[in-house]
Parts: structure tokens; C-alpha cells; sequence
């Protein structure tokens, strides 16, 4: 693995004696895109504004391309060097084109340069059009995609983006997040992205760190953090929403038998017996029957029978939960709900695969 | 009303004549207020800027005396300006009283607050975290600076007219500092009072005249720059 571009060891920072940021060590690889998801006050955006050095930790240090920076001297050249995009998309009055080349203008950059490349990021994010627009005249998408090219005509070596379309409507966020991930991957921009949906961080990341209370919880691919959450906190913030406490009774070929509150559940995990765990199951695993129906001709391993408590329809999909002396939370799909003939208080059986649950080791 | 009708009358004869004297006051008052005015924005709009933009202790406290200064009584302005000057004052050496720049140093002391109060104002409205944005596409210190200061440029303009207006129309300090002396230092309104003592309410009617359509014509000016950058 290449040295990263930005690092940080030790780091530390307290507003008014309050821990908000602890990161023992951080690296940010070169031409990826590190999508930071947690909830609000994780200390996400501490986090963002420390890569782009513009605050200082309390301890600790940053390192930009293996350096040290130092934490009170002039940070002009090497700020100079990255680019933000914030929440707001913070223009300044004027015209489109005068606010996507203000950076340039701050860096003295030739005229000839200027317009090249101005044509090169408008044409790029769609907004050619707009150039001699005033910006108070743009509606919240155009303002942000003018954002995003004020910061990326500067072809910054780190684009630190936080949260920057989590004040756009849906269609319109939709939008832009797809014309960005095209962006970062074909210009290979190494960019931090702070978001608290889930979706975005999929959508854009080639890693997901998970921030939660200041610290950062679990960093790899999207598939294994969402896949594989390291513990429950974790899990619960990636969207698993059932996580049942059991221990391993036995193991044989690579199955495990969990019990958990009188159910037998049978785990393709790695385990010894005796072992405490919660197993996590994500809704979109759990597959229901009415019962009496043919459950059997189910391969799944795990049936559970229970009855239907609540469902909470999201478009297209509704979130059933079923109390099998569990609480289990299935993903099923409207039409699925209605050909099962599925309601409130109907008896089913949930079944779902022996490699469907994920494993978390308790203590 | 004849009083009035009369007065008005002689005093247009005496503008669109062009007379000499009134001209001559009119021109000081520019000359001086204008000159107070243009020292106050060169001292308040970087002492408000500072103000709105630093965090030191005691910025409350000085906060609240820049506010409070922006309703200084000319009165107490030009009385404490006089003792200064008097020729036993600590500055009595430099021989200011009774002059035209006695007049600009007791106005700067009026505008000062007033235009360092508004900037102070103007630069808080504009969205704080706009600042972090621009340093975060690379902006020195002077720079973000100048760029917050062209976010406010429209309530700065307002500060400019308020400073001005606030002195072109000010009487107690010009007279006491001035003194109102006959082609030295007599300027519109120390001026308009002397004739309106004296009964020449023509002379008078013209000089007020004079000192509103001075006062409008420097605001409608300002006023149109400010709104032509609100419109386009």
C-alpha cells in the first residue's frame, strides 16, 4: 500500500474540556473516496475540518503527504492544496462564473488557465448555462452543483465534502450524487465525504468509516461494513435491525446451533460452544410465510413462527416486525404483503438462510 | 405664512443668484464633513471589522462602548474636543481651535462610532460560516477580510450615510470648536442659526435649503450605488 496523502496520529480534540474527536490513527488513501457516516455529533464534521486543516487538534498531529503540519504556522500553501464543499452551498453575490473562479483568482492563477478550466468543470457538472447567472437567482441544486465546481476547478489533491446534499430534495440530491460518483472516479479525486445517510455513503464510498461519539468504530469496503458490523453499535447504525443476544450450544460442519430465548437458530459462523454472540439480521434477510402454507419447500434453515405485531410501509416496501418471543424485522414488499394476504395479528413463519445472520462475539 | 412665503422667495433668488457667501458656506460644510466623514470610515470600517470578526476579552466591553458612542451628544463631543484644543489643554500647542479642522476632528469623533457600530453590524449579518468556506478554498486572512467586507457592501453604504448624515447636520460641536467665525469657520448650520438670530430668515430659509439638498444629493447618490448592486 502507497503512503497516504493525509494521516493522523494521536489525535485529540476537546471543546471546553468535552471530548468530541478521538483518533488514535487515521490514513486516507491517495485517489479513493472515504464516504464518514455516523449520526449527528458524532464529531464527523471536527473530523473533516482537521483533514482540511482548518482547525487544529487539541493533541495529536496531522500529516499531509507524510509531513507533520505544523499546528500554529502559516497553513495558507498547504490549504491551498484542498478544497471544501459544505452543507450550505455558501456562494458569495455575483455571478456563477465569478464565484466558481473565485479560488483561482485567490491563488493569482493565470486568466488563460482560469477560463479553461472553468469551462472544463462547468461543461462537466451541467451548468454551462448558469455562467452568467447571479447567484441569488439559483434554485438549492444549481447553488450546490455551483458549490461543487467552485471547490473541484481547483483539482484539489484532498475534496472534503460535508454532508453537501443533505439539504436537497430527493430527485434533485439523486442527481448530483450520481454525476459526483462518476466525477470522483474518473478524475480519480481523493475525496472525504461526511454524510449521515446510509445510502450516500454506499453510493459514493470505496470505504465507510463508522463515527460514533467521537470515535471512528469500524473503516473498510461499504459491502463489509454494512455486512459485517464490528459490534452492536455498529449494526444498529448501519440499518441491522434485529440483534438477539445467544450463546453456541454446538457446532458441526461449520454450523453453529445459537439459542436464543428458546429458539434453536442454526448460524454458518465460525464458533466455539459456549461462546456468547448476538446474531444480527438484517430485514431485507428474513423471507415470511403465512403459516400452513408451504414454508417447508423454503431451503432456509431457520423457521420461525410467530405472529405479525406492526408493519410500517416505506414506498414500495414495508418493514414488518414479528414477535416470535422475539422481535424479528422483515423487508417485504408491498405486493408480497398483499398476495400473502399479510396483516396485523396474522399468524406467519419467518425463515431465513444459516449464512444470512452475521456474528458479533460478546463479551 | 407671509414670513415664510417671503423668506423662501429671497432664498431662491439668493441660490439661483449664486451668492457668493452662501456658496462659500456650503462649500466648507462639504469640505469639513465630508473630510470627518471620510477619516471615520478610514478608522471604523477596519475597527468594526475587527470587532465583528475577532474574539478577545473584553470585546463585549467595547462593543458596548463603540454602541453606546453612536449616540454621543455634539454638545458633549464639542465640549470635551474644546478643552482639549484650549490653549491650556493638552493639545493647546498645536493652535486647532477655532478652525476648520477643530470642526473635522470633533465630527470624526461623531461619525467614528457610528460607522464602526454599522460595520460591526454589517460584517455579523453576513453568514459566519461563510468565512470557513473561504479559507477552505484557500483564502489568507486579508483576503477573507476584504471578500466579507464585499458581502456587507450594501449595509456599508448605510454606514457611510449614516456618518455623514450625522455630521453634515450636527450644530453644537461645530460652534464650540469652530466657533462660527466669519469666513473661517462658519459653516450651513452654525450659519443658519446666526441668521435666524439675527431675523434674515431668507438668508436663513437658503442656508437650510442648501444643507438639505446637500444632504439629499450625497444620500441619493449612495443610495443609488447601493441599490444597483441590490438589482442586477
Amino acid at each position: 500500500m502507497t503512503a497516504p496523502i493525509l494521516a493522523l496520529e494521536g489525535v485529540k480534540v476537546t471543546y471546553h474540556g468535552a471530548l468530541v474527536l478521538d483518533v488514535p490513527s487515521f490514513e486516507l488513501q491517495e485517489g479513493r473516496t472515504l464516504a464518514i457516516i455516523g449520526p449527528n455529533g458524532a464529531g464527523k464534521s471536527t473530523l473533516l475540518r482537521l483533514l482540511g486543516l482548518l482547525e487544529a487538534p487539541t493533541e495529536g498531529r496531522v500529516l499531509f503527504r507524510c509531513r507533520p503540519v505544523p499546528p500554529h504556522g502559516d497553513l495558507l500553501s498547504l490549504r491551498r492544496r484542498m478544497a471544501s464543499v459544505f452543507q450550505e452551498p455558501l456562494l458569495t453575490d455575483g455571478t456563477v462564473e465569478e464565484n466558481i473562479s473565485l479560488g483561482l483568482r485567490l491563488r493569482q492563477t493565470d486568466r488563460a488557465e482560469v477560463s479553461r478550466r472553468l469551462q472544463d468543470w462547468m461543461g462537466t457538472l451541467g451548468i454551462r448555462d448558469l455562467a452568467k447567472r447571479r447567484t441569488r437567482a439559483l434554485s438549492g441544486g444549481e447553488a450546490q452543483r455551483v458549490s461543487l465546481a467552485r471547490a473541484l476547478v481547483l483539482e484539489p489533491e484532498v475534496f472534503l465534502l460535508d454532508e453537501p446534499f443533505a439539504a436537497l430534495d430527493p430527485p434533485t440530491r439523486e442527481g448530483l450524487l450520481a454525476d459526483l460518483k462518476v466525477i470522483l472516479s474518473k478524475r480519480r479525486i481523493t475525496t472525504v465525504f461526511v454524510t449521515h445517510d446510509r445510502d450516500e455513503a454506499l453510493a459514493l464510498g470505496d470505504q465507510v468509516a463508522v463515527m460514533i461519539g467521537g470515535r471512528i468504530l469500524q473503516i473498510d469496503v461499504p459491502e463489509r461494513v454494512f455486512a459485517n458490523p464490528i459490534n452492536e453499535v455498529v449494526a444498529r447504525f448501519v440499518g441491522v435491525e434485529t440483534i438477539l443476544p445467544g450463546h453456541v450450544r454446538a457446532v458441526s460442519d461449520g454450523l453453529a446451533d445459537v439459542e436464543v430465548q428458546g429458539w434453536t437458530l442454526q448460524v454458518a459462523a465460525t464458533l466455539t460452544p459456549g461462546e456468547r454472540v448476538l446474531v444480527c439480521l438484517r430485514p431485507e434477510e428474513v423471507t415470511l410465510f403465512p403459516k400452513g402454507t408451504t414454508a417447508a419447500l423454503s431451503s432456509a434453515r431457520n423457521q420461525l413462527h410467530g405472529r405479525v405485531v406492526r408493519h410500517l410501509p416505506t414506498g414500495p416496501i414495508y418493514r414488518v416486525t414479528i414477535d416470535c418471543g422475539v422481535l424479528l424485522v422483515a423487508a417485504v414488499t408491498r405486493q408480497s404483503w398483499e398476495e400473502l394476504g399479510l396483516a396485523d395479528g396474522v399468524e406467519v413463519v419467518a425463515s431465513f438462510k444459516a449464512t444470512a445472520p452475521h456474528v458479533i462475539h460478546r463479551a | 405664512m407671509e414670513l415664510i412665503w417671503q423668506g423662501t422667495k429671497q432664498a431662491i433668488l439668493l441660490l439661483v443668484r449664486g451668492d457668493p457667501e452662501v456658496l462659500r458656506i456650503a462649500l466648507l460644510s462639504l469640505q469639513v464633513s465630508g473630510t470627518a466623514t471620510l477619516l471615520s470610515l478610514l478608522v471604523g470600517i477596519p475597527l468594526g471589522t475587527v470587532l465583528a470578526l475577532t474574539r478577545f476579552p473584553g470585546r463585549n466591553f467595547a462593543m458596548s462602548l463603540v454602541n453606546t458612542g453612536m449616540g454621543l451628544p455634539p454638545v458633549v463631543v464639542g465640549l470635551f474636543v474644546s478643552i482639549f484644543l484650549w490653549r491650556s489643554g493638552p493639545l493647546g500647542f498645536l493652535e486647532l481651535l477655532y478652525t476648520p479642522t477643530a470642526i473635522v476632528i470633533a465630527q470624526l469623533v461623531i461619525a467614528g462610532p457610528i460607522v464602526t457600530g454599522l460595520t460591526m453590524t454589517a460584517v455579523q449579518q453576513v453568514n459566519p460560516r461563510l468565512r470557513l468556506q473561504l479559507v477552505g478554498l484557500g483564502a489568507s486572512r486579508l483576503q477573507v477580510v476584504w471578500l466579507l467586507l464585499k458581502e456587507a457592501r450594501l449595509p456599508l453604504l448605510a454606514a457611510v450615510m449614516a456618518g455623514f448624515g450625522a455630521v453634515i447636520s450636527e450644530i453644537g460641536a461645530s460652534i464650540m470648536v469652530g466657533g462660527n467665525i466669519y469666513r473661517q469657520t462658519r459653516v450651513l448650520t452654525t450659519a443658519t442659526v446666526l441668521e435666524t438670530s439675527k431675523g434674515n430668515f431668507d438668508m436663513a430659509i437658503a442656508l437650510s435649503l442648501l444643507l438639505l439638498l446637500l444632504a439629499f444629493a450625497v444620500n441619493w447618490a449612495l443610495t443609488w450605488i447601493q441599490q444597483r448592486g441590490r438589482a442586477s
